[in-house]
């Protein structure tokens, strides 16, 4: 699947949406084909506040536990609920349907360590 | 050192296999595309292709073989016949385990080891001294054969439109059967708990083995009776069975009579005209006499949908009372399962126990009887 050059990537392999003063969070097709099949998704909730670098949930799969850091500071808005009875969406759709949280008040300019969808995808080695 | 490679690695690759290092040989942990979940789920409702090539397989030939053997394994080994196989314990001196295995007996005097991978070079070296002066050789197959299993409830028809003999078989039986010029070793015995088979086979047919028999295997074509399946499927697939695996929750340090395998362990060996004892057997009857291991093997349900892994702390209510060996999220019952050792008297089913994920989260389980899972008939 092509990297979207819409978002930002993280080396821990997250992607990061702004739509307006809203970030959406999710993983990358990297993290998934390294997790294999995601059995549950845990992320903290609508309210909470996060600082840059925070841990703002945890993905687990057939092979590992995953902490998800968010790369810029605000509160949580709103939990991707489907993921609950769902967590595969993020193995079929990790760049849409398969979102995690989104997150407001929240300034991608304050963020460091963020790559282009072309950066991400040399640091993979494509 | 580079990574063995066995005669299907160019099969895997074609297929798609995710390829890693498993005890020094590169194996498909799962096939892009389909992944450990479907392919699990296909060996349960239909069947699947395991390479097992990668696991030991010895030979043990001559006089003494059977002497030797009866040294060696838990289980007894004069009452079996030829065409038999038999799971079997090899323990160490203090009653740990050292591996277990699958002992086939060829002829009188002619027996097949097969042993885990991770354990083949530790194997032979333990083999050489328990060997000490007996007449007989002890030659390593492993890497001029292969080893692939067919399992699922839809393999044993498959199989029989080739052999009318192997649907014959009863469990744990095997049959040599000859394919144009190869020899073939057919059992009926499998690691997933469903029913099928296992076929050794020379290494250099392969190949065109595989030719024969791709249309049914070929893993593009959905209506497939088997697919290929990796290593992750066969990890959960035996641990729904409830089998123990090696690393997991048999160990050098962990008693024989702790695994939940009393079954294999022979304790009155030593008894009779053909009597011998096993490495370990004096160590494992003090352990019984004095009442019984600390700790045994138990299966648990845990609550919620999070899965445990494998080193988590047992608890019963805030007390540490073991460890978890094994988990995952059951695909066939769709809630998450475990293996783990437990204080002794916390094996009753229904006891109350706690996981700590050491994430600052508490899961709930209770113990439930073994396996989880049992093919239907």
């Amino acid at each position: 699947m092509p990297t979207p050059s819409d978002r930002k990537y993280t080396e821990s392999h997250e992607w990061i949406k702004m739509d307006g003063a809203v970030a959406t969070l999710g993983v990358t097709q990297f993290a998934v084909d390294q997790l294999t099949d995601i059995t549950y998704v845990q992320m903290k909730a609508a309210g909470t506040k996060v600082a840059k670098g925070a841990v703002v949930g945890e993905v687990e799969s057939v092979k590992a536990t995953s902490d998800i850091y968010s790369p810029v500071a605000g509160e949580i808005a709103e939990v991707n609920a489907a993921l609950a009875d769902n967590p595969g969406l993020i193995n079929t759709d990790p760049y849409g349907a398969g979102w995690l949280i989104r997150i407001k008040g929240a300034d991608l300019s304050s963020a460091s360590g963020l790559m282009d969808a072309a950066a991400y995808e040399k640091a993979q080695g494509h | 050192m580079p990574l063995l490679r066995t005669p299907l690695y160019q099969f895997h690759v074609d297929a798609g296999g995710q390829m890693v290092d498993f005890a020094g040989w590169e194996m498909p942990i799962l096939y892009k595309g389909r992944g450990v979940h479907d392919e699990h789920v296909q060996v349960r409702a239909s069947g699947g292709l395991f390479d097992v090539s990668h696991m030991g397989r010895v030979e043990v030939r001559g006089r003494h073989a059977r002497r030797f053997l009866e040294r060696l394994c838990t289980r007894k080994i004069h009452d079996m016949q030829a065409g038999q196989c038999r799971y079997s314990l090899v323990c160490n001196e203090s009653g740990g385990v050292r591996d277990d295995i699958i002992v086939y007996r060829m002829e009188e005097d002619v027996f097949l080891l097969v042993v885990n991978a991770a354990n083949r070079e530790k194997l032979l070296g333990h083999f050489d001294a328990v060997k000490a002066d007996m007449s007989l050789t002890i030659t390593d197959r492993t890497l001029d054969t292969a080893m692939v299993a067919l399992q699922g409830p839809k393999v044993i028809d498959l199989v029989g439109r080739f052999s009318k003999e192997i649907p014959s078989l009863k469990r744990y039986r095997f049959a040599v059967k000859n394919l144009l010029i190869a020899k073939l070793t057919v059992s009926r015995t499998g690691y997933t708990g469903e029913d099928g088979v296992e076929v050794i086979l020379p290494a250099g047919f392969v190949t065109a083995a595989m030719k024969l028999l791709m249309k049914d295997f070929d893993p593009q074509n959905p209506n497939s009776t088997v697919k290929p399946a990796g290593l992750g499927a066969r990890d959960t697939l035996r641990l729904e069975a409830g089998m123990p695996l090696y690393g997991h929750e048999l160990g050098e340090e962990t008693s024989a009579l702790s695994c939940g395998v009393d079954f294999a362990i022979s304790m009155d060996k030593d008894q009779g005209e053909q009597g011998e004892a096993f490495v370990g057997m004096a160590a494992l009857k003090k352990t019984a006499a004095e009442g019984g291991p600390g700790r045994r093997l138990v299966g648990m349900k845990i609550e919620g949908k999070r899965t445990a892994r494998q080193g988590m702390r047992v608890l019963s209510g805030e007390k540490p009372v073991g460890v978890v060996t094994s988990a995952c999220l059951s695909p066939t019952l769709g809630y998450p399962i475990a293996m783990g050792l437990v204080d002794a008297g916390l094996t009753a089913p229904g006891t109350g126990l706690r996981i700590d994920t050491g994430r600052d989260s508490v899961l709930e389980a209770s113990v439930v009887p073994l396996p989880f899972y049992k093919a239907a008939k």
